[in-house]
């Protein structure tokens, strides 16, 4: 994920502002998280499905991103159904499919893919250190900014040292079993790993400060909107009226 | 003599832990030269230039930097804008996505606009012969790059003065022979800390010694160098007589 394969392309949606898509990212997602209709979570994935578009995603890398998600739905295909309480449309042995819980399960995945996919166009195309600087804009208080920008910058090497650290253990012929010599290793190991987190933290504070860090994450990006941001503010606009409108308009019907 | 750039008298510190690292370290450079410094690992090379940035606060001396003595933390805000420091361990210097974000870091939080930071960071990577990394993640670069970039965030912010930290470990001869040249055309004030002596000769004009928390010699970087190869002490540096 450091990678931001997303990140960097030329395509209209990563010319748009950072704070536009920022701010409609958030909103869609929570609109389609609380969408129940299957019109508005339908309308919500086939817009999703355009921003991607917009956004000239490789279909490829997000097939593999979807492929993960869509993993860990097809669990609830098996359990949920089976579980619902509610008419059974389907029975073999003592196992009983609900379709309230089928229907459950189609809403969540049609919602899990219109989220996913609209985050991947809208926020993933912008380097984390825009979406920080979006997140600066909109006030955000500005140590939890930093502590998102600093957790992902150096997750990845926390598990490198961790790895680091088993690779020593084990060219002295380490192997993990059951014996408490390696539950003692293992304490030793992540007993390390914070006392290099946090040495490292400080090494890396002094470093920060050296170049005149005062609490504030720059970025190289400046933000500026353009007259193509407003035609997006509209789209974005319609895009919520759309979902939101086919959700709520049937509420005093139901 | 000309200006002086940086002065050390008797500076002492001891770590939190009560360890006594520096008894007493009196230094200074001038203007546009370039001093080695050398010890035995441990000797407090890197502690002393963690307190001329004050990024450890002395239990004793005075620094002063560019002519105004320094000692409360504003003072030192004001030292990191004018000092570079090269970390001797370049993963500690390297916080930012990419390279480029990382070069521009300090020209950024120097005011710079980002369209300025950009174009500086830009030269300073050309300069180094590094654009090709500009893009690039910076935790996966290798060891030496991550050297020549760390260098590169560092002479981004065009300080008055450069410590660098152990600048050749690590890299290829290649990189190695790129860095002298990068060294000698500055005209910086520099402080070198190394434990190779033909680079520091090439680079240096003078070369001070760290033993037993003090300056145990500080002459002429040729001198030191016949004086090493005469001696098979080696590389613990001790006093000339
Ligand atoms: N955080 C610390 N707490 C306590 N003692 C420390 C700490 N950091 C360093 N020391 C000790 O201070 C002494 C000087 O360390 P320093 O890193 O300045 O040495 P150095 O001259 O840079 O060595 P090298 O050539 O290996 O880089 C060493 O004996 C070291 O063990
Ligand atoms: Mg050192």
């Amino acid at each position: 994920m450091i990678a931001e394969p997303f990140a960097f392309g030329d395509s209209p949606m990563h010319r748009a502002d950072p704070r536009l898509r920022a701010v409609f990212g958030a909103a869609f997602a929570f609109v389609t998280a609380v969408a129940w209709e299957f019109d508005a979570i339908l309308a919500a994935l086939f817009l999703a499905v355009a921003m991607a578009a917009a956004a000239r995603l490789s279909p490829w890398r997000l097939a593999k991103r979807l492929f993960f998600v869509n993993g860990f739905i097809a669990l609830l295909w098996i359990v949920v159904p089976a579980t619902y309480p509610g008419r059974a449309v389907f029975s073999l042995g003592p196992v009983h499919l609900s379709a309230d819980g089928l229907w459950v399960v189609a809403r969540i995945t049609i919602k899990s893919n219109a989220i996913v996919l609209s985050t991947l166009a809208l926020l993933a195309t912008m380097p984390m250190a825009s979406l920080g600087q979006a997140m600066y804009f909109f006030r955000v208080p500005q140590k939890l900014v930093m502590l998102i920008l600093l957790t992902y910058r150096y997750m990845f090497v926390m598990e490198k040292e961790y790895g680091r650290l088993l690779r020593a253990a084990r060219v002295r012929g380490f192997s993990a079993d059951t014996s408490m010599n390696t539950w003692r290793t293992l304490g030793y190991l992540l007993g390390m790993l914070f006392v290099r987190a946090d040495q490292r933290a400080r090494r890396v504070h002094q470093a920060m400060l050296c170049r005149g860090f005062s609490g504030r994450y720059p970025s190289l990006d400046a933000f500026c909107f353009r007259k193509t941001d407003w035609a997006w503010a509209a789209a974005m606009v319609c895009a919520l009226a759309l979902v939101g409108g086919l959700e709520w308009a049937k509420w005093p019907l139901s | 003599m000309g200006e002086v750039a940086l002065e050390l008298n008797d500076v002492r510190y001891a770590y939190p832990s009560g360890r006594k690292v520096l008894s007493g370290v009196s230094l200074s450079l001038e203007k546009g030269q370039r001093l080695g410094l050398v010890g035995a690992n441990g000797a407090g090379k890197t502690t002393l230039l963690l307190l001329i940035m004050g990024l450890l606060e002395k239990t004793g001396g005075t620094i002063r930097v560019l002519g105004k003595e320094v000692a409360s933390t504003r003072d030192f805000a004001w030292v990191r804008k004018r000092v570079g420091l090269l970390f001797q361990n370049a993963d500690d210097q390297l916080f930012c996505p990419t390279v480029l974000d990382d070069v521009a870091f300090g020209p950024l939080n120097m005011g710079a606009s980002p369209r300025e930071a950009r174009k500086t960071a830009e030269a300073v990577l050309s300069r180094l012969g590094l654009s090709h990394l500009a893009r690039r993640v910076s935790h996966r670069l290798s060891g030496g790059e991550k050297k020549l970039v760390s260098l590169a965030t560092v002479l981004a912010m065009e300080p008055a003065v450069l410590l660098l930290d152990e600048p050749t470990a690590g890299l290829d001869e290649e990189a190695a022979r790129r860095l002298i040249g990068v060294v000698k055309g500055l005209s910086t004030a520099c402080i070198i800390v190394s434990h190779e002596y033909e680079f520091l000769k090439e680079t240096t004009s003078r070369i001070a010694g760290l033993a037993e928390g003090t300056v145990a010699f500080d002459e002429e970087s040729s001198l030191v160098h016949t004086h090493v190869h005469v001696h098979p002490a080696g590389k613990v540096p001790h006093k000339h007589v």
